[in-house]
């Protein structure tokens, strides 16, 4: 079996610049919005695009979907130069967009038929194919209702069962479950991981860092248009020098234990917040812990350890 | 391009464009329909008694075609305008931006289901026509030809405003200011013979005066204007406006960033 990235790259994009003008009236002045973007996704990855709001994710985004047009660089998809070739490297393309963007006016099973008929599958075949589509996604029962009539989480399945309606083999998610529950998170997290294992290339952005650390093997940080991070997420991980825990207490405390090699805060009388360095040993923590009289009741890891690097990742880009 | 892609990528667009004219059919059918029966009546049948015959035909007779290419050329315009803005504005144009569809496919897609209304909404107020006046065609060619290169025509037009509208207002702008006016001194209640100079001219500025002359003379066999001018000019105006929607289009002006 070919291992992902012996198969080629997926996505690969050189130098992409955009900048977006100034208003009609001249307001706001010029954008630069990405600076000379390079990154590849090599086939049958699930790669993580993340960045705060504003860093230039959704435009790669629409740029590599056609719905913005770029400064300079190059994008192939599959192989096909989104310029020479647009209508290869579309039809290879799924996109899932942040925002709702289908008529609320049309059914379900409408909408996702017409997507079909736009990549050229015939109306007999798009709707013998939607049912297994909207099925998957449990929206086959909704099938007849106006888009408009949906909930917030089903609005969100239907956009991703418009993206795959023509069995695309790059699937590109923008924030795919901001706002939704989460349950239903879960159940698009396994959705998604079935459908990649599957080989459909996966790229996702997303503000919970949780779903890239579960989700994503690869995963490139950009900020301020630049990627100032492309690595497997195991490397990217193992950049974090420190990890803060959450310990409970069993008995309140006026005040901090002193623990020699280890930093710690306390919340408050019965919660405190210790971190501890890579390569440093939780034994010798819970030695100290003993020396101290400290009663522990329970710890947790106080955040996500991929939330953790990429505060401190984001910061230190800031100029 | 690959043309399987496009022909069914075209039929899904007319599809849709169809479906929702039906589906909001008391919106877009029966409006103009009411309207221009009440044209029909005050100005055919209760003013027209007293005004006597026009080029030797009564004045109802007279006015039939032209009215009927004014719902024609309206309808066409409008649906156009507020479908295609409406997609934009509410971004579901993306998900055609986003698909192997070519720019041609989407103008053609829009503007059929826009002749699709202006066609079907020519018809009834046809149909209704024949409860004032008598049917007289004098040339069937002219008469098709006429309303399908004019239904045409303006869904280019009404294709062109909707690329550049921003706001809803700005849907309503161009009808409101140009094409009313045009369309009511383009000749449908009077001919323009009947006008004093400088008028006369300026009328044969006005290119909707050659489109319902060319409707008049295919029902009537009557015209201020010579058809042949009516059609090279209507070909003329089409083929321009979808260019120069395409190279719009192509632009990304108005639909992508």
């Amino acid at each position: 079996m070919n291992t992902p990235a012996s198969r080629g790259p997926a996505l690969q994009i050189t130098g992409l610049t955009k900048t977006y003008s100034a208003g009609r009236k001249g307001e706001g002045g010029a954008v630069v919005a990405l600076r000379g973007v390079d990154l590849t996704v090599q086939q049958g990855d699930f790669f993580g695009l993340l960045g705060p709001n504003g860093a230039g994710k959704t435009t790669i985004i629409g740029i590599i979907s056609s719905l913005v047009n770029k400064s300079a660089g190059q994008v192939r998809v599959f192989d096909c130069d989104i310029d020479s070739d647009p209508y290869r490297a579309r039809a290879q393309l799924g996109v899932v967009p942040q925002e709702i963007n289908f008529n609320i006016f049309e059914t379900v099973q409408q909408i996702v038929v017409n997507q079909a008929g736009y990549y050229g599958i015939p109306r007999r075949i798009a709707t013998e194919r939607s049912e297994g589509v909207l099925r998957q996604l449990s929206l086959w029962e909704k099938r007849g209702d106006a888009a408009g009539r949906l909930s917030g989480g089903m609005k969100r399945r239907l956009m991703i069962a418009r993206a795959l309606i023509h069995e695309p083999r790059l699937l590109i998610l923008d924030e795919p479950t901001a706002g939704v529950d989460i349950e239903l998170r879960r159940s698009m997290w396994e959705f998604l991981r079935e459908l990649n294992a599957n080989g459909t290339t996966i790229i996702l952005t997303t503000h919970y860092l949780e779903e890239a650390e579960s989700l994503c093997r690869n995963i490139a940080i950009i900020d301020h248009g630049s990627i100032i991070q492309n690595t497997t997420k195991h490397n990217l991980l193992n950049m974090l020098d420190t990890e803060t825990f959450v310990f409970d207490l069993s008995a309140p405390r006026e005040t901090a234990p002193e623990l020699p090699g280890f930093s710690v805060r306390l919340v408050d009388e019965l919660c405190m917040e210790v971190e501890i360095k890579r390569g440093q040993d939780i034994n010798e923590l819970f030695e100290q812990f003993k020396h101290a009289n400290v009663a522990v009741k329970s710890m947790r890891s106080k955040a996500n350890r991929l939330e953790e690097l990429f505060v401190r990742l984001v910061e230190s880009s800031v100029v | 391009m690959n043309f399987q892609i496009a022909r069914i990528a075209l039929r899904t667009l007319v599809t849709k464009e169809v479906t929702r004219i039906l589906r909001i059919w008391v919106q877009t059918l029966i409006p103009p329909v009411i309207t221009m029966s009440l044209y029909f009546l005050i100005f055919g049948r209760l003013v027209g008694s007293r005004i006597g015959e026009v080029q030797g035909y009564t004045y109802m007779e007279f006015i039939v075609p032209g009215l009927i290419l004014m719902s024609v050329i309206t309808n066409s315009y409008s649906n156009v305008v507020s479908s295609f803005f409406g997609a934009r504005f509410g971004k579901s144009i993306e998900e055609i931006l986003v698909a192997p569809v070519p720019n041609s496919v989407i103008i053609a897609g829009y503007s059929v289901g826009g002749m699709v209304r202006g066609l079907l909404v020519g018809f009834l107020v046809a149909c209704v026509s024949l409860f004032f006046s008598g049917v007289r065609i004098h040339n069937l060619a002219v008469l098709v030809g006429t309303i399908i290169l004019t239904s045409g025509i303006f869904t280019q037009a009404g294709f062109l405003n909707a690329l550049f509208a921003r706001k809803f207002d700005d849907v309503s702008i161009v009808p409101t200011f140009i094409l009313t006016p045009l369309t009511y001194l383009g000749g449908i209640f009077y001919s323009v013979e009947m006008l004093p100079e400088p008028f006369y001219t300026l009328s044969l500025l006005n290119p909707i005066l050659y489109m319902i002359n060319a409707c008049r003379y295919g029902f009537l066999g009557i015209s201020d204007i010579r058809i042949e001018y009516a059609f090279a000019g209507g070909v003329l105006f089409f083929v321009a406006l979808f260019f120069l929607n395409l190279f719009i289009m192509r632009r990304g002006y108005g639909i992508r960033s």
